[in-house]
């Protein structure tokens, strides 16, 4: 076995097993924790597939923010571990021959006899100064284009969605009112008594 | 060389994880979300698998949408959860039913 292919193969155990993880834990935090360890697992698959910059970006914002968000929003609300686990047993049968009839067609049809290395074989190595990020670029910004500025849309759409969902007014916090303070005048703070002083 | 059959054998046992934890956790709100984001690694990796072994970078491209669109949607799903959190102080998903008839 080559170096690739035992490298190939260490990272899909891990990725499997945190994803088992992730479904089978009981605590919301360590399900967050075993998601943020299969993505780093398939980020090293996607860099054996030669997409560098895809795979950092999977770390960085992916896992970065996306799966910091969750463990923010998990860390927030206070769980009841007894409820959130009561379908678990009574759904286990259905769910496992779900599993296992998807993943059985999967490998029927995915399998070595259509996509081996015969039908689909391995690319050759590519240049020395091959480099992802300008292949990447120079696609992204020609062709799709207008798809990427859809995409910055949808994140401004994410951000007023969010923040109009979330925010709380200033229903009960006490805050200032500027215009009030900067139109105060000296006689509305102090008040002047003159008063014939006391002898002895 | 790793045939690329391994590489979609490998997808699809993700994505079939992240429907098993679909239909296994049904009241845990944060687990449903997680199992999502699950099946979307899964086609991601798909997409650039496919990539990679056509010489093409349009995979690559799309997966840029797909990681984008995956972001957008944890985001609102997660401000939603917080609001259900706010009035409920619970997340089952049972407690959704306002609109029940």
């Amino acid at each position: 076995m080559t170096f690739l292919q035992l490298l190939f193969y260490t990272f899909a155990m891990l990725a499997l097993i945190g994803a088992f993880m992730v479904v089978v834990s009981k605590n919301p935090v360590q399900s967050v924790l075993f998601l943020v360890f299969t993505f780093f697992a398939t980020a090293g698959i996607w860099m054996i597939l030669h997409s560098e910059f895809l795979s950092l970006v999977l770390v960085l914002v992916y896992v970065g923010a996306v799966m910091t968000l969750f463990l923010f929003v998990v860390m927030m609300l206070s769980v009841h571990i007894e409820t959130l686990r009561e379908g678990f047993v009574r759904y286990l049968p259905f769910g496992l021959i779900i599993v296992g009839i998807l993943i059985a067609l999967t490998v029927m049809v995915l399998g070595p006899a259509r996509f081996g290395l015969a039908q689909m074989p391995a690319p050759g190595l590519k240049p020395a100064d091959y480099s992802n990020l300008a292949n990447l670029g120079s696609v992204l910004f020609t062709d799709y284009a207008y798809p990427f500025e859809v995409a910055g849309v949808i994140l401004l759409t994410a951000i007023i969605a969010a923040i109009s969902l979330a925010h709380r007014p200033p229903h009960k916090r006490k805050t200032q009112n500027v215009v009030d303070q900067i139109n105060v005048t000296p006689k509305d703070r102090l008040r002047i008594i003159k008063m014939p002083s006391e002898k002895n | 060389m790793i045939p690329l059959s391994d590489f979609l054998i490998f997808a699809a046992i993700l994505f079939s994880m992240g429907i098993a934890g679909i239909i296994l956790n049904r009241k845990n709100i944060i687990t449903l979300l997680m199992s999502i984001e699950l099946m979307l690694l899964a086609v991601n990796t798909n997409f650039i698998a496919f990539s990679y072994f056509l010489g093409n970078n349009i995979g690559e491209v799309f997966v840029f949408f797909i990681l984008t669109v995956a972001a957008a949607e944890a985001a609102i799903g997660l401000a939603i959860m917080v609001i259900l959190f706010r009035k409920t102080k619970s997340i089952e998903v049972q407690k959704l039913d306002l609109l029940k008839g």
